[in-house]
């Protein structure tokens, strides 16, 4: 899974049937500096995620699939939780104490 | 799964079968503000969409299984039309 930031919602209405009732957000993957890296990337919703949210992000039909709860569905991309913070060693490298607020 | 622009159709005479039938479309994949990101690719749609369209693609082996009968030889299928990205800065969409 990849840690990554909520870009906002991607609306379509013309899309395959296994897409229909679920929410798609556009998400920016980050480096381990909260930096992006790498391609946006489209994920269904399954966390209720919003715009500027840190999230895990599954990229894994499998698991995408199981989270959906939908046989043979062409889904490949899942955000599967909301970051509350990263400690790596001493250091809180994500969340609230790394946007300027409290940890 | 990630965004593209069709940029052309592509017309194949000899496919291997589950193909048959099938439209193909050339995808640039892009960012949200529409900037080219990686190579061209193929892509097989399941949605009507035509050249010029905004659209979001799944890859791997869920590509295959956008299709019906799924278990066809494609890894990029075009799975929705894009409306709109609600970035909270400029459009996405060009018009």
């Amino acid at each position: 899974m990849l840690l990554a930031r909520v870009i906002g919602p991607v609306v379509a209405t013309m899309k395959h049937p296994a897409f229909h009732a679920h929410k798609l957000l556009l998400v920016q993957p980050l480096d381990s500096e909260g930096a992006p890296q790498g391609p946006e990337i489209i994920a269904v919703d399954s966390v209720q995620a919003g715009k500027g949210d840190l999230v895990l992000l599954m990229r894994e039909g499998n698991g995408a699939r199981q989270i959906t709860a939908q046989k043979n569905a062409p889904i490949r991309s899942v955000i599967a939780g909301i970051v509350d913070r990263v400690d790596a060693g001493a250091r809180t490298t994500f969340g609230a104490a790394h946007r300027g607020g409290e940890a | 799964m990630y965004l593209g622009e069709v940029r052309g159709t592509v017309v194949a005479t000899r496919k291997y079968e589950g193909l048959e039938g099938r439209k193909l479309l050339l995808v640039q994949p892009v960012d949200r503000r529409r900037r080219p990101v990686g190579p061209m690719e193929v892509s097989v749609d399941t949605v009507q969409a035509g050249p010029g369209d905004f659209v979001y693609l799944v890859g791997s082996r869920e590509a295959s299984l956008a299709l019906d009968p799924w278990f066809v030889p494609v890894d990029s299928a075009i799975v929705g039309i894009v409306d709109d990205v609600d970035t909270g800065d400029e459009p996405a969409r060009r018009g």
